[in-house]
């Protein structure tokens, strides 16, 4: 039986379309998921959340285990500010990416609810003597668009909201994140189930659209961000998931997990993930093979992109391959086009 | 509860059939299909004068979510199809029964629709998926 989030007959009153989704029941769409993704580019959108994995990690070793378990550092961030990183195997591969946040006293960390089990488990192998580990079930509601702020000042007690990007702000029981998952301006909301169930309410109320999965996926995938399972894995290094950037190679001597083979890994990079522009007919999905003058490729991640009306992807190329390309929809070879991603950025088209 | 016109006959891969006056039959897919896609953004049709036999592919429907393979109810000879959904494929959710038929079969032998389930035989069926 698949786990409910405290949302779960909020979502049944809204019009949820309920799915299982790694063990948690949640909203597919509300009815149209081309209407909901639209009213994040436009307006405001609400997602819950609560199905990701909060872990709060705290303790004079904290900082210390953090350095050592993800790839990114830790040691730079000041007092609620957050970070997106990789937490990696010995081989180099991507066990799960998560945020985490600094916080007055010690650190937060979301990580996939796909892979809860598994990370638990990995952090509480990896723990350090001086520290605590503690899973912290919560509602965490993601509200995203141009007018998501202004939504929530109306929604709330909150006189205003001055928190940079990438930066938190605790307000009473909740941290209020601003992050997303959906190349828009918006908020992450952590607070006690009870007060989370007022908030979504009271989101309602104001004029902020529900939105499920089937958007989220939409938007995330506009924005050119990565789904763990999907575009990266355990056999996958950030290398060549796009994802570089959030290795931390200074200090040299950092020994994270997975550093010494990504060292080697990075002397002869082989692919790299970039975005895809199909240009015939038809809709990119994941696996689908690809042809580029480099060699074969993959694509990843695909889907109808509401805001270009055309089909775009994810795909792991050579890291050689030119701009044009072919990919194999059905056994025809489909004209295609390689671009870099993002697609679109705070409601703007960046591709061609 | 999706609609379920009771004059049309159905296949339990969600397709509808209706046979027509001059003897062709128009396909589709069912109202209950449709909900459970999504937004459709995209079909492929077969191509005019394919011959298929019952339970063949014969094209494809897209929604945002995933692809979804569309099967001859019965066999016959591709003899029309609606080329309105190349541009305007929501017209499949917008009017399952209507405008968003799919494509015309001059079928093989019209008594074949009678092996396809009847509104309450396919009511069940999708009791079952829910």
């Amino acid at each position: 039986m698949a786990d409910k989030t405290p949302l779960f007959d909020a979502h049944l009153d809204a019009g949820g379309k309920m799915v299982d989704f790694a063990g948690w029941m949640m909203p597919v769409n509300y009815g149209s998921q081309i209407e909901e993704h639209t009213a994040v580019r436009s307006d405001a959108g609400m997602f819950d959340v609560s199905h990701m994995t909060i872990v709060d990690i705290d303790g004079p070793d904290a900082q210390g285990f953090l350095r050592k378990v993800i790839a990114n550092d830790v040691a730079v961030l000041e007092e609620n500010q957050a970070l997106y990183s990789a937490a990696l195997n010995a081989h180099g591969g991507i066990l799960d990416d998560l945020i985490v946040y600094r916080l007055a006293k010690g650190y937060r960390c979301v990580v996939n609810a796909s892979t809860r089990e598994k990370m638990l488990d990995w952090f509480e192998g990896q723990a350090m003597v001086n520290m605590r580990i503690e899973h912290k079930p919560q509602v965490m509601l993601a509200i995203q668009g141009p007018a998501a702020i202004d939504k929530l000042l109306v929604a709330t007690d909150l006189e205003s909201l001055d928190i940079k990007p990438f930066y938190a702000a605790t307000h009473g029981d909740w941290l209020i994140g601003r992050t997303g998952y959906t190349g828009e301006d918006g908020v992450e909301v952590m607070l006690p189930a009870e007060q989370g169930i007022d908030l979504w309410h009271n989101l309602l109320q104001a004029g902020v659209k529900p939105a499920g999965l089937g958007a989220r996926d939409t938007l995330r995938l506009e924005a050119g961000l990565n789904l763990y399972g999907q575009d990266m894995d355990e056999t996958k290094s950030p290398l060549v998931s796009n994802i570089g950037w959030t290795v931390a190679w200074e200090p040299a001597e950092r020994a994270f997990i997975g550093r010494y083979a990504l060292q080697q890994e990075r002397e002869a990079v082989s692919h790299r993930l970039t975005g895809i522009v199909l240009e015939d007919k038809g809709i990119l999905r994941h696996d689908q093979p690809v042809q580029t003058d480099a060699g074969p490729g993959l694509v990843t991640s695909g889907t109808y992109s509401p805001t270009l009306q055309r089909s775009i992807g994810l795909v792991r190329v050579p890291v050689d391959a030119g701009e044009h390309c072919t990919v194999e929809i059905r056994g025809a070879a489909k004209k295609a086009r390689l671009v870099k991603p993002p697609f679109v950025r705070k409601g703007k088209i960046l591709v061609n | 509860m999706s609609d379920i016109p009771a004059e049309l006959k159905y296949a339990a891969t969600h397709e509808w059939a209706r046979l027509e006056e001059d003897g062709t039959v128009t396909v589709g897919i069912s109202d209950h299909a449709q909900s459970a896609l999504g937004d459709v953004v995209y079909i492929e049709a077969p191509e005019m004068g394919l011959t298929v036999a019952a339970q063949d592919e014969a094209g494809v429907v897209e929604s945002v979510k995933a692809a979804s393979d569309i099967y001859a109810p019965v066999g016959g000879t591709v003899c029309a199809v609606n080329e309105a959904l190349t541009d305007s494929p929501e017209i499949v959710n917008q009017d399952p029964y209507g405008d968003g038929w799919f494509f015309k079969l001059t079928p093989t032998d019209p008594a074949d629709l009678v092996e396809l389930l009847d509104a309450e035989g396919y009511a069940e069926v999708c009791a079952d998926e829910d």
